[in-house]
């Protein structure tokens, strides 16, 4: 199975091409609309601030061929701040638009509140929750065990979907609820890197190629 | 679970992460003391690839020549490793630009992690944080006893003196956006006699971000130490684990044991 990844200039791209190899997949980078038109499986990646990534997406005319890969209806998969560009709005360094393909907003963590104090950025392994009843067979996480399996997580700004029937998975993180995996249609996006997170990570990237 | 009270009324719950740290003087991984007198341990990319499959959380490869030659050489073991290594990957030494970090992360580095050019140019800490993410900006410092409560920063492993208090450079790096820090303990580096716990202390009490404690670790009690009393957030460990001192297995053990979360399901490892 191939998996076309967003190549726009930003994003540890050579870890995810690892990743989809290793789970058997064959990656292909790429900065090309046309290219992209003929993708069965579309990554895109994303490392550092919202604003640049945004941006980058932008200049190299890469917004419509992703939207219009989506609309297509076949698998897509965000990964960090790939996952982060597909909602409404960041509020990381003022107000960024995003891609606007799930509702709701970007924000930052709060380093203190009610619940304690907590170090930003958030870095670590985190057990992924299944929020409310929801079960994760027939997505990406099916074959993860809610609560034990852990994922890498290293990032200063948390997704808010304004519907939580997209929230996938979340974790704790100092009593701060992190939305750790959102997902809508087609789509799934995750905060945390699967493909830095072991066999878990490549767990998720094996169900992503079936 | 580890719940501490975190002096506002209510209680938390720590994550810590184990990492190995791997010293390299290119081809080869090495272990000194005190950051000297070196001994050649082997290919630094079958004992990453070793401690990934036993269940480590991340690698750090730190180009210690990098400094003399003004530039890291780990971008080709970094490809390599990257391979068969799924975990987060910090490469330190030598690193001096923004170029620099970009060709170390292309190469299939997470994190860049540095010391020496940070110290010449504070403000480089702000350009890769904000260029890169302060995820990937990992602030190396190296800490020498300077009197009771007071360290001095050093580079190049431990020799060359900066004038700067470890403290405030603490501060300062957090303030520019440093995203963790990696505290290397000059005195205790490669001798087996645990972490310097007060050092570990007063740094975690000003760092805002994450940190990492390096240097000293020799008995499981030396981890806990830096964990109870230190609050440092990960442990970064060498001599114990090229040496095969203690296996991660137990060391994980032992961490949890504690009452601290690791990450539960390792593959390999369990």
């Amino acid at each position: 199975m191939k998996v076309h990844v967003v190549d726009y200039g930003v994003g540890n791209l050579h870890s995810i091409v690892r990743a989809v190899e290793a789970s058997g997949g064959e990656a292909v980078l790429t900065d090309s609309p046309k290219e992209l038109a003929r993708a069965d499986r579309m990554l895109l990646p994303g490392v550092g601030a919202f604003e640049p990534c945004a941006r980058r997406l932008q200049e190299s005319g890469l917004v419509e061929p992703v939207k219009e890969f989506v609309r297509s209806g076949k698998p897509f998969l965000g990964i960090c701040v790939g996952m982060q560009l597909l909602f409404d709005e960041s509020r990381e360094f003022g107000v960024h638009q995003g891609l606007g393909l799930i509702p709701g907003v970007v924000d930052a963590i709060p380093p203190l509140d009610a619940a304690g104090e907590r170090k930003v950025p958030n870095i670590g392994w985190r057990p992924l929750r299944s929020p409310g009843e929801g079960s994760w067979d027939g997505t990406l996480m099916e074959g993860l065990e809610p609560g034990v399996s852990s994922a890498y997580f290293v990032h200063t700004y948390n997704c808010h979907p304004a519907d939580a029937g997209h929230r996938l998975a979340d974790v704790d993180y100092v009593g701060y609820q992190i939305c750790a995996a959102v997902s809508k249609d087609n789509i799934t996006g995750f905060q945390c890197h699967p493909e830095r997170s072991g066999l878990v990570g490549l767990r998720i990237m094996a169900n992503f190629l079936r | 679970m580890k719940r501490t009270l975190n002096g506002k009324g209510g209680i938390r719950v720590r994550n810590i992460r184990l990492i190995a740290r791997l010293d390299i003087k290119a081809p080869n991984l090495i272990k000194g003391v005190r950051l000297e007198g070196l001994r050649v341990l082997g290919d630094p990319k079958a004992f990453a690839t070793r401690y990934y499959e036993a269940g480590v959380d991340e690698i750090i490869y730190m180009d210690i020549v990098a400094s003399l030659y003004e530039r890291n050489s780990l971008g080709d073991l970094l490809t390599r490793t990257a391979r068969d290594v799924f975990i987060p990957i910090t490469v330190g030494g030598g690193v001096r630009s923004i170029d620099d970090v970009r060709a170390l992360l292309r190469a299939g580095a997470d994190k860049v992690a540095i010391n020496t050019a940070a110290v010449r140019q504070p403000e480089l800490i702000s350009e890769v944080a904000s260029r890169f993410g302060s995820q990937c900006m990992v602030l190396s410092i190296e800490a020498k006893s300077a009197g009771p409560g007071k360290w001095e920063a050093y580079t190049d492993n431990g020799r060359e003196r900066t004038g700067l208090d470890v403290l405030e450079w603490v501060k300062r790096g957090c303030e520019l956006g440093a995203g963790e820090i990696l505290l290397t303990s000059v005195d205790r580096e490669g001798t087996r006699k645990g972490f310097d716990v007060e050092l570990l202390k007063a740094v975690a009490e000003v760092a805002t971000c994450p940190v990492i404690a390096s240097g000293g670790m020799g008995t499981l009690d030396h981890m806990r130490d830096a964990l109870d009393e230190g609050g440092v957030d990960a442990i970064a460990m060498a001599d114990v684990l090229h040496y095969d001192r203690l296996s991660l297995r137990e060391i994980r053990a032992a961490a949890t044991d504690a009452g601290y979360v690791l990450r539960q399901d390792v593959g390999a490892a369990t």
